[in-house]
This record gives structure tokens, C-alpha cells and sequence, in this order.
């Protein structure tokens, strides 16, 4: 992997690029918040959480709402949030949005089963299918087209920001 | 994939045919590290999407290896700044 012969890296409104400074952006306020000294297993635990949050965010902000699947991120990301801000009354308007939903996905998932027929490979596909949508977020209410696209978009910028955090991780190990 | 059925049927008046969704699988294809590699066309689709699962699930969990390390680094390292530096001059 030689990222640095990519021409494109360098363009400063790449993906890469936008994702590497909103992640050190936000690498570097976590940094600032705790003290370097205390380091009992939660806290370690806490700063892991809230580093993977920043990657999944920081990329999801990057690609902003132009995919499906960013949207659906940065939508999950808002109300785990605000659920863990807010009062319980808006707890359980978040619930009732997600029940909603998630009726929504279970519809348009019944919809696709009765349309495939009789085959083998037709079950696997739809089996294997019905995997992907879990994986990529917002899946479950995608039509099989989308999904097919969107996953595609979300494996390259998976790619992507696992690069950087690797090469963040060798920056800060040397 | 054998069959050219077109799913004209398909909920929302969206005509998906089969040769669309076999486009994208190819697309897919292309982006999995080992299916690339071994240059068979007879790869089946479910087959395809089982690859694209298994390789989304090992990026998520390389993302949480990394995320880990992260944290212990930032614990360990004192000249985090001189890092953070460093690895945006190199960008």
C-alpha cells in the first residue's frame, strides 16, 4: 500500500484528505480532555469508544449527506446523541421513530421476498442480501439496486479510513 | 446467473432487470481483495455478496483494532502534538 504515489492524495478536497482532518481534528480534542495519567481499563475503554466515534463520524461527515449510508450514519449518530442527552420523554420519541422505521424496512423487506421465485441461487442471493443490508447502515430500507451501490461507495470509504488510521497509528507509535 | 427473468414486477414501478443488479455484483467484484485476485468469471453472485459481508465485517473489526490502539497510544505518548504535526505535514 503507497498511498503517497496516489496524485490524488494530495488534492486537499479528496476524501482522504477531508477525513484525515476532521479525525485529527478530533483526535487531538479527545487528546485534550483527559489527562495523559489516568489510564484504569474504563477510561481506556471510553477513549476507544469515542475514537471509533470520531472515525465513523469524521467519515460519514466527509462524504456529508451525498450517500445513503452517511446520511443514515450520521442520523444514527445525532439520536445516540441526544438519547444519551435528553430527558426521558425524548427518549421515547427516538424509540417510537426507530419503530417506525423499522416497520417501514420490514415492508419493503416483504415486498422483495414475494417477488423472488424458485432457485437456488436466487435464495443464497436474496439470504447474502439480506446480511449486506445489516452491515451497511440505512440497508434495511434500500431496494436491492441501491444497496448493491451504496455498499460499493461504503466499502471504498471503509477502505479509506482504515489507510489513514493505520498510518495515524504509525505516526504516533514512532 | 442464469435466468434473464426482468423483475418488471418489482414493488414502486422501478423495472430492475437482472443485467443491472449483474452489473453492480461485477462492480462489487472488483473492489474485494481476493476475488479480484483469482480472475474467475464464475463467480456467483451470492457468492459475490458473501465476500462483500465477510470483508465489510473484517474492515469494521480492523477499525475497532485501530481505534484501540489509538487509544493506548494517546494514553502512552507524550509528544502526541509533535505527531499529530508530523502525520498532517505528510498529508
Amino acid at each position: 500500500m503507497s498511498p503517497m504515489n496516489n496524485p490524488q492524495d494530495l488534492n486537499p478536497s479528496s476524501l482522504k484528505s477531508r477525513f484525515t482532518t476532521r479525525f485529527l481534528r478530533a483526535l487531538t480534542k479527545i487528546n485534550g480532555q483527559k489527562p495523559i495519567s489516568s489510564s484504569s481499563p474504563r477510561e481506556m475503554f471510553q477513549r476507544y469508544r469515542r475514537i471509533k466515534v470520531a472515525a465513523d463520524k469524521s467519515m460519514a461527515w466527509s462524504v456529508r449527506s451525498r450517500r445513503t449510508w452517511s446520511r443514515a450514519m450520521l442520523w444514527k449518530l445525532r439520536s445516540r446523541y441526544s438519547c444519551r442527552q435528553a430527558s426521558s420523554s425524548r427518549r421515547s420519541s427516538v424509540r417510537t421513530s426507530t419503530i417506525i422505521k423499522s416497520r417501514q424496512a420490514k415492508t419493503s423487506h416483504e415486498k422483495e421476498n414475494k417477488n423472488t421465485t424458485t432457485g437456488q441461487d436466487e435464495v443464497g442471493f436474496v439470504v447474502q442480501a439480506d446480511k449486506l443490508r445489516k452491515l451497511v447502515p440505512g440497508g434495511e430500507a434500500m431496494d436491492l439496486c441501491n444497496l448493491l451501490g451504496e455498499t460499493a461507495h461504503y466499502i471504498k470509504c471503509l477502505t479509506t479510513q482504515v489507510q489513514v488510521m493505520r498510518k495515524i497509528a504509525h505516526f504516533y507509535s514512532l | 446467473m442464469s435466468s434473464r427473468r426482468s423483475r418488471s414486477r418489482q414493488s414502486g414501478g422501478s423495472r430492475i432487470t437482472d443485467d443491472q443488479i449483474n452489473d453492480l455484483v461485477i462492480k462489487l467484484q472488483q473492489l474485494l481483495p481476493e476475488i479480484r485476485n483469482r480472475h474467475s468469471d464464475k463467480v456467483s453472485a451470492a457468492k459475490v455478496l458473501q465476500e462483500t459481508c465477510n470483508y465489510i465485517r473484517s474492515l469494521h473489526r480492523e477499525v475497532d483494532d485501530l481505534s484501540e490502539r489509538l487509544s493506548e497510544l494517546l494514553a502512552t505518548t507524550d509528544n502526541a502534538q509533535a505527531a499529530i504535526i508530523r502525520s498532517l505535514l505528510m498529508q
